[in-house]
């Protein structure tokens, strides 16, 4: 017969196992079903550019100092400094090998919308999956052939740099828990179809809010303050507050916010300065229509 | 004559105390900078067809842009990398001859533009384009929001 001292301990270990397994279970990779990825059909290149530009594919995965074509070989080795180490950007190229060229579409599918990579293991939110996840399955599809359209990179990336327990991937599990969402990231109430198409491309594929909102010591987005601004997470400097009651754009009119999109000129002909230069290059590729619906969404945003 | 001694007086000092705050150099580059801009946008309201084609107009653009570009080299010395509220980052300091250069292909662009001084709106466009694109170049780099 069992001492009650034994019992206790099975009952802590029972419990224990449970309590890992519930973790486990909530912390997961959790990658779409796979009837998400089904009959999508041929890719749409054309559509596949326009998303690759919105996203900014470039701004991390081309090579450093890329300009012009070069922008379109995604061979990744930029590094990318944070508060929490410094991560090297990967190779997304079309090489089978160094880049992407052997992946599914489910592959490729699951890392952009739920952080998840080839192996089923996490992906740390540098990668901006947590705005990613908002984009359909046929813009996921798009892109992926755009992608594999591009030129193939042998490059070889180094691993990313950072200290414990950042380094632990399992760790990504509880950060994905705490603030994975792939939510709309405002309500807007009686939003217009321009409006409704504004918010899609800020809060997915653009993924302004990834430097636009602030965060908290453990890298979530603090609530109410979507694009509200804050600490370069980069390095020096701030983020301006992009919402309706921003000091820095607040008054700047829908059509001044598409020619600073378009040109990178503000209204009073002041420049655009720091990594917002290539995100306004690359923004500028969208059709007029689009960044007209940026501008309706930004007015639509409450400020703080 | 006492009058016209306190007038030169007058002068004197009001240059003296222009020249002293004028010669903070992160006021002086920002006064640079601003004159850049309001140049960009002299061209600008020509290229959207706001304002008429001017050919003045666009000579004075040019040549400032020209002039305040080749100043910045000598606007960014050692002990000027904060105050003022300066948006320059440290970069500018860690790598003084690509800024140097950057700052001087602006200048000569410019000139260059000139020396072809544009006929039209389609020239001032293009002239824009060109030099606009510049601005982002440098800042990409060598400028911080504050």
């Amino acid at each position: 017969m069992a001492s009650t001292f034994t019992k206790i301990v099975a009952a802590v270990v029972v419990v224990g196992a449970a309590g890992l397994g519930g973790a486990y279970a909530l912390t997961a990779p959790d990658p779409q079903p796979e009837s998400h990825w089904a009959n999508l059909g041929g890719p749409d290149l054309a559509n596949g550019e326009q998303i690759f530009w919105a996203g900014g594919c470039a701004g991390c995965h081309a090579a450093p100092g890329a300009e012009g074509d070069a922008l379109k070989i995604m061979s990744g080795g930029r590094a990318l400094p944070s508060n929490f180490g410094t991560f090297h950007i990967p190779n997304i190229s079309s090489d089978a090998q160094a880049g992407i060229g052997g992946w599914t579409l489910a592959q490729f599918g699951n890392a952009m919308t739920r952080g998840v990579g080839p192996k089923g293991e996490h992906l740390y939110p540098s990668f901006p999956y947590g705005s990613y996840a908002r984009l359909s399955p046929k813009d996921v599809n798009d892109l992926f052939g755009y992608l594999k359209s591009l030129p193939a990179s042998s490059n070889v990336a180094p691993g990313h740099d950072l200290p414990f327990p950042f380094n632990i991937r399992l760790a990504v599990g509880g950060w994905k828990f705490l603030y994975f969402d792939d939510g709309p990231r405002v309500e807007l109430t009686n939003a217009s179809d321009q409006v409704k198409r504004g918010q899609y491309l800020v809060e997915g594929p653009g993924h302004c809010g990834e430097c636009h909102t602030p965060r908290n010591a453990l890298g979530g987005f603090e609530a109410g303050a979507w694009l509200t601004g804050g600490p370069n997470p980069e390095g020096e400097g701030r983020i301006p507050d992009i919402t309706s009651g921003s000091e820095a754009i607040g008054a700047w009119s829908e059509d001044e916010i598409v020619n600073y999109l378009e040109t990178g000129f503000t209204p009073d002909f002041d420049s655009v300065g720091g990594s917002m230069v290539e995100v306004q290059k690359n923004i500028a590729h969208l059709p007029k229509s689009d960044l007209e619906a940026i501008a309706a969404y930004l007015k639509a945003v409450p400020g703080k | 004559m006492y009058i016209k001694t306190l007038a030169a007086t007058a002068v004197a000092l009001c240059l003296g105390f222009g020249s002293a705050f004028a010669a903070e150099p992160q006021v002086e580059r920002q006064a640079g900078m601003k004159a850049i801009g309001a140049s960009m946008g002299a061209l600008a309201a020509i290229a959207k067809e706001q304002k008429p084609f001017d050919a003045e107009a666009v000579k004075t653009a040019l040549t400032t842009i020209s002039a305040s570009a080749k100043a910045f080299p000598d606007q960014f010395p050692v002990g000027s990398e904060t105050g003022h509220d300066t948006e320059a980052s440290p970069k500018i300091w860690e790598n003084p001859s690509d800024f140097r250069a950057k700052a001087l292909k602006l200048g000569a662009d410019a000139d260059a533009v000139l020396a072809a001084a544009p006929t039209d709106v389609a020239g001032v466009m293009n002239a824009m384009q060109t030099l606009g694109a510049e601005c982002g170049q440098c800042h990409q780099t060598y400028r911080l929001k504050r």
